[in-house]
């Protein structure tokens, strides 16, 4: 086109970033490769290949392994061997290595752009300003961490050899968010890309060697999920996994038991909340980042656009102008927005849902994009009309749908935002500062930003609430996924419980319900508050301490054990009772003008069933814990004691079931309206299968023998961490011109 | 080369469109910053831009030490802004290529104007006691009136700031309207400076109180702030814009005036006025930037780019 037609036009110009290096890598591997096991490419004679194909046009970019049981039992078993030293070496030093790697990536940024545009279908825009960075941020910020471990982690251990399995839509990004916090606390791990877009884990693979790490430390087998599958039931002491609901419940369910750990971050339906006194074009703006970026293709895309109903209509034509204006094209054109749908799989699965969206009665519109004449695309696209039932309006699309609802009070906004089973992320669009931290306070999420969207720093931890997951990435709360108390590994397993059949299902129900109906009176009172209620029945128990030593002796106790026990039961509830306005949460130094805080949030409804031992301790010492947080409980204590439970908590958000803890723990691990379990009877197994159903926070690890008398892991600060979640909260500030 | 000339008649004041304006500042800078690079403009897009921007050019001088001599000079590099060879080699030498207009004080109207004959080039004269603003308000008006009649076909006028930081948009609407009345048949660009304004959503109230009262153009700067045109201020008074539009169905044109040096940036500005407003906000008609060195830069990248050697200064006649 000459220039005189461009005067008239005033188009911009196609402008494609060069692939050359990315193909010469491709072709320096004859486009084939094999997994990443002990520190070499294995190459499995006869494996099972599968293509991986560019989306923005459909070509076969290289060919991947499928991995097998072999393969798999070899990765876990070079990671095994290399775990020890690993975890011996400094943390110093193995600072060294992470920063090694960030170096690495940012010196192969260029290519590692390209190659992750072209496999993934994402532009080569967001590859090169948010994925690799991102990645070689999070690769710093874990090294910092290593350097401090001994510091920052005393009495803990690294987990051991972690399992991770991530997806394909920040390919690169989710290698960084798994390998970094698990190596910097001294794991090893095995990788599982996802096998739409394994080709940058291979290149990542590359640079490890590079970096110089020692063999086994990090070993990468890719496959489909039958791969995943596989790791899962390996001999891995963690699974992290992100990716679907639906999977992640897969794996719980099949490492149930196996005393595993496990942290998954899963998917959502997240709200986007707009009232009428937001910035409604930053707001459009903000959609931009919240569901058309990636593709739509975010775990914590903002896919529900929730608006008040007097402004629905002006922020709506705002909405549909700026759809309009969005650039589709191929991931390598510097000049688009939005890129390819990683797969043709996932392009279906749109439209099959969109479809049957509408045909419930969704209203539709697409914007007027002009598509690509091939490759897998898919429209930007504005759901309306189309109620809460919806399946647009309820399950993830995982594409560039938005959904739209509108509300009428503030109240009926949290309302609508909490309708969900999920609890990833929101944001909440208002320029009035009592209005936007109220609303984000009251929301299920696990992440919340005020006026904005997508906002992610590694210092930040990142994860969900309810069926979006549990366990969080970057920051401290990350390490700590990756790390272990050196004292709980020294706890007895102790053996598989039969459950007794039974457990009254009526009483526990109406014990639940009556819970959750207290719940949020209790949790907002004052911290203080709540510490004074607690400090009281601390001291209704020292009143009464003789009568309960009794008790206790008339169970089976000798004298001085009793004693011992009831003054250790009145010692938790004033560390309890202490604790209450103590648990506090962190400023984080999150890179924006404003501040990005966490607070520490109760679940809700905790259901507790108690150990056959232990019967004051373990009662009093939970029930006092989990009040602190702001929990409501339904205690399910030993027989002996339950009468005094009650009367003890009388008053207070408690609920106490009689009968046998280990027949009504399945109960309460079953209950959708309980939000999480500590459960130290019966069948736990079972009780962590069955948990997986709500994605309710278990008790990790609880088949072992767990010390109530040294409550170093069972009380006091570890207690408080076990009864509350993180919600990060992201608020950006600025006025003055 | 011609382009439409929009008219605002301006309306009623209307305070409730002021009331639900809010302007998230950490937003502006968000989007500003999306925008840089998500629009490379490369190739022939790239001289599209910079003849583009050259044609929006006001070439101003406002200076004490203006004389008629300077004022010649200027107008002569605003009919000629750039080599002929360097426009042939783009094919474009025949396009009639010539800056958006001359801008000078009053006293240099009527030099530029006789300079000008026959160019179709207008001469805007900043006006209304520029760059304060604080003369007696009927020296001002009568300013525009002797303005216009001395042949200034835009008149930049400059608005009372203490409205806008007391919040006072009845007075700044009545002030402006009455410089629109006086300026008759000449086109009114509304200067707000908005540099002196204590916040974004001020300039955004401020923008629509402007094209309410009936400016033709909003514009940032007097050039003589701390701070003149910034991205993200024109982020929000190019949103004014479109909101004022969909109110009323009037193109308001805007003018970022002050600071803009560099082809680079010129170009920064044209994506925003695409993507914000759309094609029609690329010609003179209803965009302007208001600035000095902003040319001479746009000369040598354009050369650059010809030849493939980085040009230099010295090779372009100077304004």
């Amino acid at each position: 086109m000459s220039v005189k037609d461009k005067l008239q036009t005033m188009d911009y110009e196609v402008s494609l970033e060069s692939r050359a290096a990315a193909d010469a890598w491709l072709d320096g591997h004859k486009r084939r490769f094999g997994h990443f096991i002990g520190g070499k490419w294995v190459k499995p004679a006869k494996a099972q290949m599968l293509p991986s194909f560019a989306p923005a046009t459909g070509e076969v970019l290289a060919e991947i392994a499928v991995g097998t049981k072999a393969e798999v039992t070899a990765a876990t078993k070079a990671a095994r061997a290399a775990q020890k030293d690993w975890a011996k070496t400094s943390g110093h030093k193995r600072a060294a290595y992470l920063r090694a790697l960030a170096r690495l990536i940012e010196k192969h940024a260029g290519v590692l752009a390209v190659l992750e545009a072209l496999d993934n279908g994402k532009p080569i825009r967001e590859t090169t300003n948010v994925d690799i960075p991102a990645s070689v941020q999070h690769f710093d910020h874990h090294a910092g961490w290593a350097e401090l471990i001994e510091a920052e982690f005393p009495g803990h251990e690294p987990v051991g050899v972690a399992g991770q399995i991530i997806p394909w839509n920040f390919p690169l990004l989710m290698v960084a968010w798994k390998v970094a916090p698990a190596l910097a606390a001294g794991n090893t791990i095995v990788l599982k890309p996802a096998e739409f877009t394994s080709l940058t884990a291979l290149y990542f693979a590359e640079l490890v060697i590079a970096a110089g790490l020692p063999d086994g430390v990090v070993n990468i087998v890719t496959g489909p999920g039958e791969t995943g599958a596989l790791l899962v039931d390996a001999d891995v002491d963690k699974i992290a996994f992100t990716g679907s609901t639906e999977v992640g419940k897969l794996i719980r369910r099949r490492i149930a038991g196996t005393g595993k750990h496990l942290t998954l971050e899963l998917g959502g339906k997240s709200p986007f909340i707009v009232f009428d006194d937001a910035d409604l074009d930053a707001a459009a703006d903000g959609l931009a980042d919240a569901i058309w970026f990636n593709q739509g293709e975010s775990c914590c895309a903002g896919s529900r656009l929730l608006v008040q109903e007097g402004i629905a209509g002006r922020l709506l034509e705002k909405v549909k102008a700026r759809m309009a204006a969005i650039r589709i094209g191929h991931s390598l054109d510097k000049t688009v927005d939005m890129g390819a749908i990683v797969d043709p799989v996932q392009l279906e699965r749109i439209k099959r849902m969109v479809a049957e969206g509408t045909t419930d009665g969704a209203k539709v519109w697409h914007a007027p994009c002009v598509l690509p004449a091939e490759g897998c695309y898919y429209t930007p696209t504005l759901v309306t009309e189309a109620g809460t039932a919806n399946i647009l309006m309820q399950e993830e699309v995982f594409g560039p749908v938005l959904s739209v609802l509108t509300f009428r009070t503030q109240k009926e906004a949290v309302a609508l935002a909490n309708n969900s089973r999920y609890g990833l992320a929101a944001s909440v669009w208002s320029e009035t500062v009592s209005r936007a931290l109220e609303v984000a306070a009251a929301l299920k999420a696990g992440a919340v930003w005020v006026n904005g969207a997508s906002m992610f720093d590694a210092s930040v931890g990142f994860g969900g609430m309810r069926e979006s997951g549990f366990g969080r990435e970057g920051g401290r709360e990350g390490m700590t996924a990756y790390l272990v108390p050196k004292a709980e590994r020294k706890l007895k397993d102790l053996k598989a419980e039969a459950a007794p059949i039974g457990g009254n299902a009526k009483d526990i129900d109406a014990a639940v319900e009556a819970a959750a109906g207290a719940q949020a009176a209790w949790a907002v009172k004052a911290a203080a508050e709540r510490g004074t209620v607690l400090r009281r029945i601390a001291e209704t128990l020292e009143a009464r301490a003789d009568d309960f030593a009794r008790k206790l002796e008339a169970a089976g106790e000798s004298r001085k054990a009793a004693k011992a026990e009831v003054a250790t039961a009145i010692r938790r509830l004033f560390t309890a009772a202490a604790l209450a306005d103590k648990f506090d949460g962190v400023v984080h130094t999150a890179p924006l003008r404003g501040v990005a805080f966490a607070m520490n949030e109760p679940f809700g409804v905790l259901g507790i069933a108690c150990p056959p031992e232990a019967l004051l301790i373990a009662p009093v010492t939970l029930t006092a814990h989990a009040l602190a947080a702001g929990n409501a409980v339904v205690l399910v204590p030993g027989a002996v004691l339950a009468g005094d439970m009650k009367a003890l908590f009388a008053g207070l958000p408690v609920n106490v079931v009689t009968g046998n803890p280990a027949a009504n723990a399945l109960l309460l691990a079953r209950h959708a309206m309980v939000d999480a379990l500590w459960s130290f009877a019966g069948d736990r197994a079972a009780q962590e299968a069955a948990a997986a159903d709500n994605m309710k926070r278990t008790w990790a690890g609880m088949t072992k023998a767990w010390d109530w008398k040294n409550g170093s892991l069972t009380s006091g600060k570890a207690l408080m961490e076990r009864a509350t979640e993180v919600k990060n909260i992201w608020v950006p500030w600025g006025d003055q011109n | 080369m011609t382009s439409p000339q929009y008219v605002n008649v301006g309306t009623d004041f209307h305070a409730d469109w002021l009331d639900d304006i809010r302007v998230n500042k950490s937003a502006v800078e968000r989007r500003v910053a999306a925008l840089d690079g998500a629009r490379p403009v490369s190739g022939e897009a790239l001289v599209a831009f910079l003849v583009k921007a050259i044609s929006c050019i006001d070439l101003t001088t406002l200076a004490g030490d203006d004389t008629p001599g300077r004022v010649e000079r200027l107008c002569a590099k605003a009919r000629n802004p750039v080599r002929r060879d360097v426009l042939a080699a783009f094919d474009v030498a025949d396009i009639g290529l010539t800056t958006g207009a001359v801008c000078v004080y009053h006293g240099m109207i009527e030099t530029a104007v006789k300079a000008l004959e026959g160019t179709g080039i207008p001469v805007a004269a900043v006006s209304t006691g520029f760059p304060a603003g604080l003369t007696p308000f009927e020296t001002r008006v009568e300013e525009i009136r002797r303005s216009v009649a001395a042949g200034a076909a835009e008149i930049d006028i400059v608005v009372t700031r203490a409205h806008v930081l007391t919040g006072n948009w009845p007075a700044l609407y009545d002030e402006v309207k009455a410089f629109k009345e006086a300026c008759g048949p000449a086109h009114m660009k509304a200067i707000l400076s908005t540099g002196e304004h204590g916040n974004l959503t001020e300039v955004a109230k401020a923008s629509m109180v402007a094209m309410m009262a009936g400016a033709d153009f909003i514009k940032t700067s007097t050039g003589m702030e701390a701070v003149n045109a910034t991205l993200p201020v024109s982020l929000v008074m190019v949103r004014m814009i479109r909101d004022f539009g969909e109110r009323t169905g009037i193109k308001v044109g805007y003018k970022p005036a002050g600071g803009i040096r560099k082809a680079a940036e010129a170009v920064r500005y044209l994506v925003l006025m695409k993507e914000e407003l759309g094609r029609d906000w690329l010609e003179p008609g209803l965009f302007r930037f208001g600035a000095s060195a902003l040319l001479g830069d746009i000369e040598r990248q354009l050369e650059t780019l010809a030849t493939g050697i980085p040009s230099a200064p010295w090779r372009h006649a100077m304004a």
